[in-house]
């Protein structure tokens, strides 16, 4: 029975690697729902600083925020990258990298200037290996974003905004939509822009402490903020929702290939008793 | 029953509380501020330090601590967006360094002129695999 040994290794063997995806698949869904809930929880935050950001734009006739201006000349531009940690979660990064590469090529054909802040390990070393211009970056988040670690990197590129190093600054990350459907987007975050930030109904100001100037400051900041720790929460949904689907075909994939192998087996296990048998009665008859 | 007024503290990572209070008493950088319902509309920053809220039918102020942020109030509507981090020029500063220094040690050995062709390449590798596998599922199936 030549053979048959080998086929039952690599039997065992998928067996093994199916064990590991299937684990693998049923922590990316626990995670997954955790990552979901944390990024509606963020929900409330973006929306109320939003409306109070709108109001302020609006009352406040005298101060424009530099963050609110649009420039005429657009000669660099930042550009934040967010993507996972960690690989094997299908197609994700490579998609999210994809849309990042060919606006980078479009923009330096232009003639524009590019600053680049890595958020996650796989856009950061994706960005090393192309020599891009990187200003800033945070990788090994956990499976939880915290506001605290992503702080600095993004002052870095609002620092640059602000000294007018860089007059745009976009943001590209994978949106989740559902489960099953994640999409890379890219959208501008600087300079805000009128509609998404809304308008105000009627005509009132606050009482600012201890001056406009300093609390409009600190507000668009913390917009900004919000809106990138929005981005890298959802990032984190989709990449624990792009694992899961990616687990769970590799297991059904090794399902397959076991289910081939282990008839491979059968026949040469068949094989084998056959020739036997006949052997057995040739013999036989040869004797009688 | 005593004039209430809703007061909502959220913070980036999640919502802190939500509910009615008689009075708020909020740690502003300029000093504490005391807040009843039907308060004129004032926008403020807020230092780190205990928010203090009398709730309608309880005897005891309830604490909630707040590392800073930004207070907003409205006649009918409290809003505390808070900071889930100590926050400080300083303090942010040393944070954007570290983000800046540890980029440019990255990049320290690395050529600055952008190699396209090459990551081209290498996204076309993984793209075409990716196809590939979705072609191999589609003829399985």
């Amino acid at each position: 029975m030549a053979g048959s040994k080998e086929i039952r290794t690599k039997i065992k063997s998928v067996e093994n690697t199916r064990k590991i995806t299937k684990a693998m698949e049923m922590v990316a869904a626990s995670k997954m729902r955790k990552a979901q809930e944390r990024m509606r929880a963020s929900r409330p935050y973006a929306e109320k600083i939003r409306s109070v950001a709108a109001h302020l734009s609006h009352a406040q006739a005298e101060y424009k925020h530099p963050f609110l201006i649009k420039r005429e000349v657009v000669k660099n531009i930042g550009l934040i990258v967010i993507s996972s940690d960690k690989g094997l979660c299908g197609g994700l990064n490579t998609n999210m990298l994809r849309l990042s590469f060919n606006q980078m090529k479009a923009w330096e054909s232009e003639g524009k200037g590019l600053q680049i802040s890595a958020i996650g390990n796989k856009g950061f070393g994706f960005m090393t290996r192309l020599g891009a211009n990187l200003k800033s970056h945070v990788t090994g988040l956990g499976d939880t974003p915290h506001m605290e670690n992503l702080i600095g990197a993004i002052k870095v590129m609002l620092d640059a905004y602000t000294k007018g190093e860089i007059d745009q600054l976009h943001i590209c990350y994978t949106r989740f939509i559902n489960t099953m459907k994640q999409e890379p987007v890219m959208e501008l975050l600087l300079p805000l822009s009128g509609e998404k930030i809304g308008s105000a109904e009627g005509h009132w100001d606050y009482i600012y402490e201890p001056e406009a100037k300093s609390v409009i400051d600190d507000l668009m900041v913390r917009y900004v903020e919000s809106l990138v720790y929005n981005a890298v929460a959802e990032n984190m949904a989709s990449e624990q929702s792009a694992r899961m689907v990616a687990m769970k075909s590799a297991s059904d994939n090794a399902k397959t290939v076991i289910g081939e192998l282990k008839l491979v087996y059968n026949k040469a296990r068949q094989a084998a008793i056959t020739k036997e048998i006949s052997e057995i009665v040739g013999g036989a008859a040869a004797v009688a | 029953m005593a004039m209430t007024i809703h007061l909502d503290v959220v913070s980036a990572e999640q919502s802190i509380f939500s509910g009615l209070a008689e009075f708020v008493i909020a740690p502003a950088t300029m000093g504490e501020v005391g807040i009843y319902p039907r308060h004129a509309p004032l926008i403020t920053t807020i230092k780190p330090g205990v928010l203090r809220v009398k709730m309608p039918d309880a005897d005891q102020e309830q604490l909630i601590y707040v590392s800073g942020g930004i207070l907003e109030v409205q006649p009918g509507v409290i809003t505390l967006l808070a900071d889930t981090a100590i926050r400080g020029q300083d303090l942010d500063e040393a944070k954007a360094i570290e983000a800046k220094k540890q980029a440019e040690e990255a990049i320290k050995n690395k050529s600055t002129k952008i190699n396209y062709a090459q990551a081209q390449a290498e996204l076309s590798e993984a793209l075409a695999q990716l196809q590939t596998i979705e072609r191999l599922r589609k003829h399985t199936h």
